[in-house]
């Protein structure tokens, strides 16, 4: 399969602290890719510098081949990528639907649709209806029609987090980043919302690269997993084999164990 | 959204209904009084402006830098070169603010906060500083203007003139409202309460929030420099008062009477602060601002959303 994103070599420091050591991923179109790591392990940092928030220290980011590594966050998200938040980052004031319709509009915006003078019901580019209707179709995806017209900062966790990662899907990113699209999520609604989100993307069509602390739903989502331990990868694999190596049990499995049977399944939220 | 489209086809012809019967009263409205409304109406401009940017987050201190700069274009028109077209003064006044903020836009629109507000409010003082020492712009005296004509016309009296401005204040009013309000449903208008709320996701959607941010800027400047003119042209007079951090405080006291809930609200809450003023001013000349203050804490208490929101809890219900 052809790679969609391609890291290599990448470095970040922050004083102290080695968030990326020689990252190096190519990531396969139109795969699911899992990323753990205890925190502070580097993998909200390797997708902080995919999306343009942080620049690596050195190595370049890859995406079609193109070199993305000084880009702008809004440049990386108008080639296509696009990300969601661990706290979900929405228009708290807004409803549900105007947070969708806000994102269509930079869409529209992008396409040079959103002018003065260009008629409201504009077909959205990638969505191939108007604004109003694609913002729909979107909630209903994402089983969200229910809090439509709900201010954001009213909406409980779990939906908070759904309407996160359907805003993100509203610019049609060919790769979806998810940084932890279950935290903060009830132990017992992890795979009912993992289920919704990926059929939604599936059905939008998008490479997925997650971030998970539970073992269990990587297991079960990802094709592929990469664990991060002190800002390297220490295993690149299918996760039945990442998930049983001698270095991940011991620095990324075994340390999960240990601290979720402290102080339970919300610890990373 | 399908009934907020259904809501903008009756906004128009509601703003149009509101214009025209302002014009209407000024058949039969004392001369004093169309003095005063076309005066709260020139503060409205700058408040319309406000609003704009209220929404977006941001409260300036300074729209009276526009405020002072369209009215001081507009006289400078009028002192030297003896222009007394109304139309030409307000849009000569618009055209200079539109021109001076996009390239304060560009230092402005890195600023959010009480340094966008402070920021805007040290420009005005700045603008107040040079005028004041200008002699040949008549210092803190400032100078009059010519009496207003249009297309050739030249009222004949007072009451005339009077009138006129009315008639201009009204069709500027109708005009910028309808485009602020369509201005306010395109993407770019919507992105307000977007960037107001989460910027940093803005920017992940893939759009500069300091780019949309300039835009609304310069928008607000053209408004405020439109509203100086005709403020100017009104008074007679002009004076370096007018960027006066007061004067911008003014205008964001109209703004939080008068609510951002609607374009019509910025109109609302300047013919009520001027009416607030005029009476209290009569009353008690010198302790007037205890009565105006009294009255913005009031709405603030029972109405935080502004004197707009009184219509639109009336709606709901």
């Amino acid at each position: 399969m052809a790679v969609i994103l391609d890291a290599r070599g990448l470095n970040k420091v922050f004083g102290a602290v080695t968030a990326a050591n020689d990252v190096n991923a190519a990531i396969e179109r139109d795969s699911v890719v899992g990323m753990i790591g205890s925190n502070g392990a580097g993998k909200t940092t390797f997708v902080n510098m995919v999306t343009g928030y942080l620049k690596p220290d050195s190595g370049v980011i890859l995406f079609e081949g193109a070199d993305i590594t000084q880009l702008a966050p809004r440049e990386i998200t108008r080639l296509g990528i696009c990300r969601s938040f661990q706290i979900p980052q929405l228009y708290n004031t807004l409803s549900a639907l105007d947070n969708i319709m806000a994102g269509l509009g930079i869409v529209l915006r992008n396409a040079g649709l959103g002018g003065y003078f260009s008629r409201a019901d504009a077909i959205v580019p990638g969505h191939g209806l108007p604004a109003a209707a694609a913002a729909d179709r979107l909630l209903l995806r994402f089983g969200l029609t229910a809090y439509r017209d709900q201010p954001a900062q009213v909406l409980p966790g779990g939906v908070r987090k759904l309407l996160d990662i359907a805003l993100a899907m509203v610019v049609k990113p060919k790769l979806l980043l998810l940084d932890e699209p279950t935290s903060g999520v009830a132990a017992e609604e992890k795979f009912g919302i993992m289920d919704l989100i990926m059929s939604a993307v599936k059905a939008e069509g998008a490479t997925v690269l997650f971030v998970e602390h539970d073992m269990d739903v990587v297991a079960r989502y990802a094709e592929r997993v990469l664990a991060f331990y002190d800002g390297r990868i220490i295993a690149d694999a299918a996760p039945e084999v990442a998930l049983s190596d001698a270095d991940v049990r011991k620095y990324v499995v075994g340390q999960r164990v240990a601290a979720s049977g402290q102080s339970g399944a919300g610890a990373h939220a | 959204m399908k009934s907020g489209s259904i809501k903008a086809d009756r906004i128009p012809a509601l703003l149009a209904l509101i214009f025209a019967s302002l014009l209407g009263l000024g058949f039969v409205l004392p001369q004093w009084v169309m003095f005063l409304v076309t005066i709260a109406m020139a503060k409205a401009f700058v408040v319309l402006g406000l609003v704009i940017l209220q929404r977006t987050g941001l409260v300036s201190f300074g729209q009276a830098l526009y405020y002072c700069l369209g009215a001081y274009c507009a006289g400078a028109l009028s002192k030297f070169y003896a222009v007394s077209d109304v139309l030409v003064l307000m849009l000569a006044g618009g055209a200079s603010a539109l021109l001076v903020s996009v390239i304060l836009g560009f230092l402005l629109s890195n600023y959010r906060g009480i340094f966008f507000g402070l920021l805007s409010m040290a420009l005005s003082m700045i603008l107040y500083g040079v005028l004041v020492k200008s002699q040949s712009l008549g210092s803190s005296d400032g100078f009059n203007m010519l009496a207003p004509t249009l297309f050739g016309y030249k009222p004949a009296t007072q009451g005339e003139i009077r009138f006129l401005l009315l008639a201009v204040a009204c069709a500027f009013g109708l005009v910028l409202t309808l485009l602020v309000h369509r201005y306010l449903r395109t993407p770019l208008g919507r992105l307000c309460e977007a960037i107001r709320d989460n910027e940093i996701r803005v920017e992940y959607m893939g759009t500069s929030a300091r780019q949309a941010i300039h835009v609304k800027y310069v928008i607000a400047a053209t408004v405020a420099g439109l509203g100086g003119a005709l403020a100017g042209v009104t008074v007679g007079h002009i004076a370096p008062e007018m960027a006066y951090w007061t004067t911008s405080g003014e205008f964001v006291f109209i703004a939080i009477l008068a609510g951002t809930g609607s374009v019509a609200a910025p109109f609302l809450g300047a013919l009520i602060y001027e009416s607030i003023y005029s009476v209290a001013y009569d009353l008690s000349p010198n302790t007037w601002q205890m009565v105006v203050g009294t009255c913005l804490l009031l709405v603030i208490v029972f109405l935080p959303n502004g004197l707009w929101s009184v219509f639109t809890r009336w709606k709901k219900n």
